[in-house]
Formats: C-alpha cells, sequence, structure tokens
C-alpha cells in the first residue's frame, strides 16, 4: 500500500515525511522541547483532573470575561514564540559578520522574521486588544455580557485556530518565505511554490473570521447594551476607542480577507490577479493589503490609547482633560486612518502629487494624536499622581510613544521616505509605536484590570522588575537600528559585509536579551501574584479608586456582572456614584435571564482547522469531508434551542450577601 | 526614566559622530537634499516633542502624590484656550510641514529630472544625461549602458557630476533599487518601469543593494557603487568593451537563473534591444512583448481567438522563470492576423501548456520539484565576499 505513490497523493496530498523538518536541527530541538512541555502540561491536567473543569468552565464558557481572560492567555502564550523568533534574529545578525554565515540559513531565517511579524500582530497583538475589551467593555457599559455571546466564543475560539495553525508550520513543512504581508509575485505559486504561503493565507483567514465576528459583535454592544444613561458623550474613553476600533475592524478586515482569497485563488486556480503575466498587477495586492494594513495599526493603537486615558484619569485622581475633544481625536483618527494606506509605498512611482496627498493626511493624523498627548499631560497637570505600575507605563509611554510618532511623521515626509524605506529606520520607528504605544498599553490595561478580573493584585516587585526591563531593553534594542537605518542597512538582510555596522548590532541584541529578562520577569510577576494571593487580595472590587462602572462591581465579578443594570447620571460613573453616595442595592434580586454554554464554537474551530490544513496540504478529500462537516454542523446548531437559563434570585442573593458581607470585613479592618 | 535615557543616550550621540551615517552625509546631490529635508522636518517637529516631553517629566514630577504642596484640583477637566493651543500648535506646524513636504515632493520626485547638479551649481546646457537601464535579477543586479553599449553585473559606475538617467524592471520579483549615497530608492518591478534620476558629486567607492526582500538570495544582493572622474570612466568604459563577453538574448536567459552572491563583471557588448524584450517581458523566443499586444489590443483585439492566444503571454506564472526546474519553453510565434491567431491557437492548444488545470480533483497546480538551488558555498566564493569593499 506504502508504495504507491498515486494513492499516497490522494489521501495525504502533497504531505510527506520530507515535510517534516528533520534536517533543521534547531526546529527539531524546538519539537522536542514544545513536545515535552506540552506532554507535562497534558499530564498535569489530566493527573489533577482538570480537562472537565477546563471544558466546562472556560472552552465552552459564553462569558465574556472568561473570553477575554483566555484571549489573554492566547497572546501571551504567542508573545512567547513571537518573541523567540525575535531573539533569533537578533542573534544571527549580530553573528554574521565578517564572512560568517551566522547560525540561519536564508531557508530558516527567512521563515523567522516573516513569522515573527504575522505573529506579533496577528497572534499577539489583536488577541491582547480584543481580550480586554472583551473583558472590559460590557463592564464599563454596565452590561451583563457582549450582545451575541455565543459568537464570542466562536470568534476567541477562530483567532485560537489561526494560532495553531501558525504553530503547526513549525513543525510540519514550513512557513511563509516572503515577509509578514506576503507581496506578490514572490508570494505566488511560482516563486513559493511550497506550502508556507498557505499556512500564512488559512492562518489568517481562520483568524480573520474571528475578529471580524468579535468586531461586529463589541460594536453592537457598545452601540445597543449600554447602561440606562450612558449617552455616547458619557461613554468611558476606553469604551470609545473599543467602538472605533471595532469599527475600523468591521471595514478593514473584509479586505484582507477578499485580498488574501484572491491571492489563494492565483495560487489554488490559477487565476491572475497579482501575477506578472497575463494582465496580473502585484502592485493592486500591495493597495490592497495596506488598505487593510493601516487602519489595522490604529485597531491596534486606538485601545491602547484608551487604556492610558483611563489609567491617567484614575491614577492622577481627576477627571480626564478634554474627555470631548479626545473623542473627537478618537473619531478623526479612525476616518483619517483610511486615507493614508499609500505612505506604505511611495517608492513604488506613483508620482509626486499623489505621494504629496498621501503624505499630508498622514501628517495630519499627527495632530489629532497630539491633541491626545496633551490631554494626558493635562490631566497630570494639578492632579495628585500615584506611581502604581499602570501609571509607570503611561508614563513610559508618553515618553517612548512621542518618539517613535515623531520618526513616523519624519517617515510621512517622500523624500525622507525614500532614502529610509524598508530600512532599519523604518523598523526602528514602528516598534517604537507598537511596542512603546500598544505593548506599553496592553501592560498598563493587564496590571490595571489583574485585580478586576482576579480578585487580587499582581506583585508590585516583579512588575517593576518587567517594566524597567522592558523600558530599558526597548531603548538598547531599538535606538541601534534607528542608526543602522541612517547607516543605509535594509531590513531583512541575513549577513553583513561592514564591520563598522556589528556594535550596532550587538547593542540591540543586548536590548533584546533584556526584553527577554522582561518577559521572565512578567511571567514570574504572575506566578508570584498567584502564591501571594491572599496578601494581594482585594475585597473591595475597587483597589485603584476607579472612576468607571466596572469598579462599582465584585471583584471578579459575578457571571452576571451587577445584580440590577446601575443607571448612569455622568461621565466618571463610578466617581459620580461615589460622591453621590451610592448605596449598593442588598434586597430585592431577581432572576437573571442568561446565555448557556455550549461546545459549538470549539467544534466549528476545530473543523475549520482541519479544513485550512486540508487545504494547506492539498489533502482534498479531507477539505471536502471537513467543510461539509462545518456547514452541517453549524446548520445542526441553529437548530439547538437550549441556549439560555436563569440564575435565581436566591443564588443572587447569596452571592451578593457574600459581597456585602466581605465589603463590611474589610470597611472594619480598614 | 530620564536620567536612563540620558545614559543610553549619550553615548550613542557621541558615537554618531564616529559611525558613518551615509544617509546623513551623502555625496550626491538628491540625496543631500532627502536628508535636508529630513533634518528641516526633524527640527520642525522637535518644536513640539522637546516640550511634550519635558512637561511630561515635568508634571510627572511635579504632581507625584508625596507632593502635598501641588495644587490639586480634581474637577479641573477642560480650558477652551488649552485647547485651542494643543490642537492649534501641532496643526501650524504641520502646516509648514506639508508645505515643505509638497514642494519637495514635486521637487525630489525621482521622475522629474533633475534641475542641478549641485547646490549652486548649475547643469551643463547641452549635456546629455547618462542613460541606465538596471534590471533586478535573482539575486543580481545587471546595468545596461546603451550609450556605450557595455553591461555589467553587481557594479555600477557614473562620472562625477553628470546627471544620471535610471529606468528601472525587474525579471521576476518586487525589488528596490537604492545607493543611498547617491539618491532616494525605487521599486524594481517585473514588466513595469520606474524611474530615477541622480547625480553624483564626489567620486568614490559606494554600495548600492536591493531595500525590498525578495527572497533567499535577497542579502547577497548588492552592488558597488563608482563615482568617477571623466577620465576614469571612459576607462572603465574601455576596459569593459575589452574585456570581452557578449550579453545577448540567449546569455541572459542563462544569466537570469536564480544565483547568489555573484562577482561583479562585465560585458563588452549587449544586445541593443535586450532591456526593451526584458521590459515587455519577451526575451525568451517566441514571447509576445507587452508593447505588441497592447498595440493589437488598441487596434481591438484579437476578439474571441484572443483567449486562446495565451501561451506567447506565458511568462512566469507557473514556475520560476530560467530555472532548470519547470516545463521546457514551448510557444507559438507572435501573432498578427486573426487566422493565424487562430490557426496558432488551435495547435497551442493541445499539448505544451504546462499545467493541468483541474485543480479541484486532483493535486492542485503542477508545482515544480522542491526549491534547491544549488548555490555555490561561501568558502568557495570567499573571492567575491565583498567585492567592493576590498
Amino acid at each position: 500500500m506504502f508504495d504507491n505513490p498515486a494513492l499516497l497523493k490522494a489521501i495525504f496530498g502533497r504531505l510527506t515525511l520530507e515535510s517534516l523538518p528533520l534536517h533543521e536541527p534547531i526546529v527539531v530541538a524546538t519539537f522536542v522541547v514544545v513536545a515535552l512541555g506540552g506532554i507535562a502540561l497534558v499530564g498535569a491536567l489530566t493527573y489533577f483532573r482538570l480537562w472537565g473543569y477546563l471544558w466546562r468552565e472556560w472552552f465552552t464558557s459564553v462569558d465574556h470575561k472568561r473570553i477575554g481572560v483566555m484571549y489573554m492567555v492566547l497572546g501571551i502564550v504567542m508573545l512567547l514564540r513571537g518573541f523567540s523568533d525575535a531573539i533569533m534574529m537578533r542573534l544571527q545578525q549580530a553573528m554574521a559578520f565578517g564572512g560568517s554565515e551566522g547560525y540561519l540559513n536564508s531557508q530558516h531565517y527567512d521563515q523567522i522574521f516573516t513569522a515573527h511579524g504575522v505573529i506579533m500582530i496577528f497572534f499577539v497583538a489583536m488577541p491582547l486588544v480584543t481580550g480586554l475589551m472583551n473583558f472590559v467593555v460590557p463592564l464599563q457599559i454596565g452590561a451583563r455580557d457582549v450582545s451575541f455571546p455565543f459568537l464570542n466564543n466562536f470568534s476567541f475560539w477562530m483567532t485560537a485556530g489561526g494560532a495553531v495553525i501558525v504553530m503547526m508550520s513549525l513543525f510540519v513543512g514550513e512557513f511563509a518565505r516572503t515577509g509578514w504581508l506576503a507581496y506578490p509575485p514572490l508570494s505566488g505559486i511560482g516563486y513559493s511554490p511550497d506550502v508556507g504561503v498557505d499556512y500564512y493565507i488559512w492562518a489568517l483567514q481562520v483568524a480573520g473570521v474571528g475578529t471580524l465576528l468579535s468586531g461586529v459583535n463589541l460594536v453592537c454592544t457598545i452601540v445597543k447594551m449600554r447602561a440606562p444613561g450612558m449617552t455616547m458623550m458619557r461613554m468611558p474613553i476606553f469604551t470609545w476607542t473599543a467602538l472605533c476600533t471595532n469599527v475600523l475592524i468591521v471595514a478593514a478586515f473584509p479586505v484582507l480577507t477578499a485580498v488574501l482569497a484572491l491571492l489563494s485563488l492565483d495560487r489554488y486556480v490559477g487565476t491572475n490577479f497579482f501575477t506578472n503575466d497575463f494582465g496580473g498587477n502585484p502592485m493592486m495586492y500591495v493597495n490592497l493589503i495596506w488598505i487593510w494594513g493601516h487602519p489595522e495599526v490604529y485597531i491596534l493603537i486606538l485601545p491602547a490609547f484608551g487604556i492610558f486615558s483611563e489609567v491617567t484619569s484614575t491614577f492622577c485622581g481627576k477627571r480626564l482633560f478634554g474627555y470631548t475633544s479626545m473623542v473627537y481625536a478618537t473619531i478623526v483618527i479612525t476616518i483619517l486612518s483610511y486615507l493614508v494606506w499609500l505612505h506604505h509605498f511611495f517608492t513604488m512611482g506613483s508620482g509626486a502629487s499623489v505621494n504629496s496627498f498621501f503624505g499630508i493626511t498622514t501628517m495630519i493624523i499627527s495632530i489629532p494624536t497630539g491633541a491626545k498627548i496633551f490631554n494626558w499631560l493635562f490631566t497630570m497637570y494639578r492632579g495628585r499622581i500615584r506611581f502604581e505600575l499602570p501609571m509607570m507605563w503611561t508614563v513610559a509611554f508618553m515618553l517612548t510613544f512621542t518618539v517613535g510618532g515623531m520618526t513616523g511623521v519624519l517617515l510621512a515626509v517622500p523624500p525622507a521616505d525614500f532614502v529610509l524605506h524598508n530600512s532599519l529606520f523604518l523598523v526602528a520607528h514602528f516598534h517604537n509605536v507598537i511596542i512603546g504605544g500598544v505593548l506599553f498599553g496592553l501592560f498598563a490595561g493587564i496590571s490595571y484590570w489583574f485585580p478586576k478580573a482576579f480578585g487580587f493584585r499582581l506583585d508590585p516587585f516583579w512588575g517593576k522588575m518587567s517594566f524597567w526591563f522592558w523600558v530599558v531593553g526597548f531603548w538598547f534594542a531599538f535606538m541601534p537600528l534607528y542608526v543602522l537605518g541612517l547607516m543605509g542597512v535594509t531590513r531583512r538582510l541575513r549577513v553583513f559585509d561592514d564591520p563598522s555596522l556589528h556594535i550596532w548590532f550587538i547593542i540591540a541584541a543586548f536590548g533584546a536579551f533584556l526584553i527577554l529578562l522582561g518577559i521572565v520577569s512578567f511571567l514570574i510577576q504572575i506566578f508570584v501574584s498567584v502564591r501571594r494571593r491572599e496578601q494581594l487580595r482585594d475585597d473591595t472590587g475597587d483597589p485603584w479608586d476607579g472612576r468607571t462602572l466596572e469598579w462599582a462591581t465584585a471583584s471578579p465579578p459575578p457571571a452576571y456582572n451587577f445584580a440590577f443594570t446601575p443607571v448612569i447620571h455622568d461621565g466618571d460613573a463610578w466617581a459620580d456614584m461615589k460622591q453621590r453616595g451610592y448605596r449598593r442595592p442588598l434586597t430585592g434580586f431577581r432572576d437573571i435571564h442568561m446565555p448557556r454554554n455550549t461546545g459549538a464554537g470549539v467544534i466549528l474551530a476545530g473543523l475549520s482547522v482541519v479544513l485550512a490544513v486540508a487545504l494547506v496540504w492539498y489533502i482534498w478529500w479531507l477539505a471536502i469531508v471537513s467543510f461539509v462537516a462545518l456547514i452541517g454542523y453549524a446548520i445542526a446548531h441553529t437548530f439547538n434551542y437550549d441556549r439560555d437559563f436563569h440564575i435565581a434570585s436566591g443564588d443572587v442573593t447569596h452571592v451578593e450577601d457574600e459581597r456585602t458581607r466581605l465589603l463590611a470585613a474589610n470597611t472594619q479592618a480598614g | 526614566m530620564s536620567r536612563l535615557r540620558t545614559l543610553v543616550l549619550l553615548p550613542l550621540l557621541a558615537s554618531l559622530g564616529s559611525c558613518s551615517m551615509v544617509v546623513m552625509n551623502p555625496s550626491g546631490d538628491v540625496a543631500a537634499q532627502q536628508r535636508d529635508l529630513l533634518v528641516v522636518s526633524t527640527a520642525l517637529m522637535l518644536i513640539v516633542i522637546i516640550p511634550v516631553m519635558a512637561l511630561t517629566i515635568f508634571f510627572a514630577w511635579r504632581y507625584r502624590q508625596s507632593n502635598r504642596e501641588a495644587r490639586y484640583e480634581p474637577d479641573w477637566d477642560h480650558s477652551t484656550h488649552l485647547e485651542l493651543v494643543i490642537w492649534a500648535v501641532p496643526l501650524l506646524i504641520i502646516i509648514c510641514l506639508g508645505a515643505v513636504t509638497w514642494m519637495g515632493t514635486h521637487l525630489l520626485d525621482p521622475y522629474r529630472p533633475i534641475g542641478r547638479v549641485a547646490a549652486g551649481k548649475s547643469l551643463t546646457p547641452g549635456a546629455r544625461p547618462l542613460e541606465v537601464e538596471v534590471v533586478a535579477l535573482d539575486w543580481k543586479w545587471l546595468f545596461i549602458y546603451p550609450e556605450y553599449g557595455v553591461a555589467a553585473i553587481n557594479e555600477l559606475a557614473a562620472p562625477v557630476d553628470r546627471p544620471i538617467t535610471f529606468r528601472i524592471t525587474s525579471a521576476s520579483v518586487m525589488n528596490s533599487f537604492y545607493v543611498p549615497a547617491l539618491a532616494g530608492q525605487i521599486y524594481a518591478m517585473p514588466g513595469m518601469e520606474t524611474k530615477l534620476h541622480a547625480v553624483i558629486n564626489k567620486s568614490g567607492d559606494y554600495e548600492g543593494f536591493s531595500a525590498n526582500y525578495s527572497g533567499a538570495g535577497f542579502s547577497g544582493m548588492r552592488f558597488a557603487f563608482h563615482g568617477l572622474n571623466d577620465s576614469d570612466f571612459q576607462a572603465w568604459v574601455a576596459k569593459a568593451k575589452d574585456g570581452g563577453g557578449k550579453l545577448d538574448r540567449s546569455s541572459y536567459l542563462e544569466l537570469e537563473r536564480p544565483s547568489e552572491n555573484e562577482p561583479a563583471r562585465r560585458y563588452a557588448s549587449v544586445q541593443s534591444d535586450l532591456y526593451k524584450a526584458i521590459l515587455n517581458m519577451c526575451v525568451e523566443p517566441g514571447k509576445m512583448c507587452m508593447s505588441e499586444m497592447t498595440q493589437i489590443d488598441a487596434k481591438g483585439g484579437l476578439g474571441l481567438a484572443g483567449i486562446y492566444n495565451t501561451v506567447p503571454l506565458l511568462y512566469d506564472k507557473f514556475t520560476r522563470r530560467g530555472t532548470v526546474f519547470g516545463p521546457a519553453p514551448s510557444y507559438v510565434a507572435s501573432i498578427c492576423t486573426t487566422e493565424q491567431a487562430l490557426a496558432a491557437a488551435t495547435n497551442a492548444a493541445q499539448p505544451a501548456l504546462p499545467t493541468t488545470f483541474t485543480p479541484i480533483l486532483g493535486a492542485g497546480l503542477q508545482r515544480p520539484t522542491p526549491m534547491s538551488i544549488r548555490l555555490p558555498s561561501r568558502s568557495a566564493t570567499g573571492a567575491f565576499r565583498s567585492p567592493f569593499n576590498s
């Protein structure tokens, strides 16, 4: 049977034993480590009999808070992978001097820088941002859950499915060797005939479904499910940024889906959208992918801006300065983000007028962004700043991000871009805004909302360790890249000739090492915090003297969030309630109508992963089977009418009484 | 934080003086003007950036919780005057920067012939610019000098203070043609032509490379750019002419095959229409040039018969061109009349198409055998590791 190639091909498509990267010792070693870790994890889960618990309470959960936490876990796990890629690149570039080839061949190195970009954007930044929005937004607007709780669970599992596909490419086959946006013709079937680009396409398509649906969900939630009295202009700023981000997602992600669909048509059925011959035009791909790609960076940064607004206002003990202008700045950024995509390829020869137009629109975005920075600045002005960890991240952000913003505007000047495009200066710039903006924001958000999610704070010592390693590491890792860019060094190079560059790459590698320590400290911080949770516990539900509604409920919040839907009278709703001597209702609880957990999301996403893998490897029978199963199961699930239940008023009373007791004990102790 | 920044930045700034920042210190007038724009824009932005960073540090320190002397106004959240300032100041700066950008972008448009040799040095009237045709190949650069009939691989030379006009294309995938000391970059794209006008003002050896990732051999896709005075340039051309070697269509097809870390070398003569054929994707005999196709289309096209007329248009759709993999070239001669087209199409449609078009049923597009381009090992090629630095 096994000596019949036609049969093997029918069964396994182009998947053969040679597809396993056994010739790459680094990958094999990684696989061994991951496999051992995986076995240990599975063993531990089985030993402690946690599978049932995980399945019932987490995997099938439609609770936005649990889904939010799962997004965060996914993002952090993928951060480890994405960062491994980063440090491997830094090592290679620090080593490959003076005739040395470094330790990575081009086959491997080119996959690494592609995977690094894809993973960091799609499977680190996006899940972390989405996770925070998922967790915080319904709480901030006084809702029980998102508009479509099952869809939320399904979205998460699709995102996780995309991550699974990317991770699989590490050990079965290979990933794309094209750069993270896979420009054709290089990503076409002629120049990338292997499975790498197909993995790329299907990972992003599967995850893209999740992102798009979660965007629809959150837009609906924010528009329709705000507590009574919360007008649009009384929404917390984070919710505003979440709204704008999700509007961007809903408008931008279909473009990505479409352009990747066109690329896969080129690769699978021989169409000519982006080919060199037969009237195809790769420039269309470049345009389309950046029409998604530029809004994407605002999708990431806007929620981070929201986090900084909440954090600044809370830790300065002050209303946010210029709430209205902050909101309009956010909306202006949202709209303008669609008018700037061409600045990613001034060098494609568009002509001076077109280039100037896009250069100037790009600069215009810096005006509302600048206004935001000033608003945070004047929120600090005459405030009383508590330098807890989230506030430290915020100040570090303000100092780091302004530099990134400046270099960004610099790159928006087309003639300057001609000399800096694709250089390490550019690489330094976008890391400067993505690490200094998005990532610092996410860390601020994590340490800010962690006590809300788990009922205890994160350990401040290890948090500060992580903070300093990250911030100092960032400056060490990326300032040399600015210099290298000005020395005319382009990105994605694997080996170097010029010995005068060497020292800068070594400094950058040292910075990456500091960031590694920052990540390790962060993991230790979580571990230590869990160990010390009793000392770090917060029973009030409001550890930071917060100003928005999420701090009005218990930490962790009960499944139903609020026993009674709060009524809003002012912008900083919870600060206003506290000021006016709000008394928590203690009686009169009613049954609460809740959505029921379902495993449909896991199953649908699982089938999608199978379908994607079958398409990657040309296993047509499996593709057909999984596609039919996917559609069939989705239809079958619509006949599942057992979707809701009621939390009995007695149970609500029980939970709320417990909180009353804790609050009373806390007041006495305090 | 602030102290730390100074600590980090000071040694960097100190060492910046010693390292060669070619972008900040170029040798060509275009690059120098681009550098000036860079400096002006940075200075304009620092007007806002520095106060913001200083205020951040100052406010963070001044309004810290332990400082009970600082005023605390928890409900102060609006000031029309301040709002006006924080929107207006960036706006004014962006208006200035926008004006600078508009002018700079038009003046330094790579398609625009240069207007001067250097600051305060105008063009010699009547002097013809040096024409260079640039082709990005996998993974090396081909430079053709139509005026002199010579060509070079991974080596570019130009006389000092004479304007250069580059016409740039690519044979396979996107690259970016960039000589930092000379002028900004522009993409090289297959089947398309981009242009770049520049001038080099100082003689010397500079580095050029591809600034857009183009596959496995990308790192080695560098070339030497020699700025030479007139007599040295003439000598360079003469040496190329004496060196022998002819670049015609068949040797180009040989050259086009993927290779890495190519040493610099020259060709004494070049087939005159070669660049045009490369640009129009019709170097291979029997391929229809894009220019021919557009002409046919302009006259109304071939009608229904045209849809069969695919083989002469096939360029690199299914396989990397010029490699030993993939199908043997197959073609019909170019088509002029409807009858011929029909006849050719019937002939061509049956046998030679490289691929089965039944992807859903079977194995999808037939793909070439795994890409294992035989590369010269690094040690064997040590002699040309850095052809231009040594």
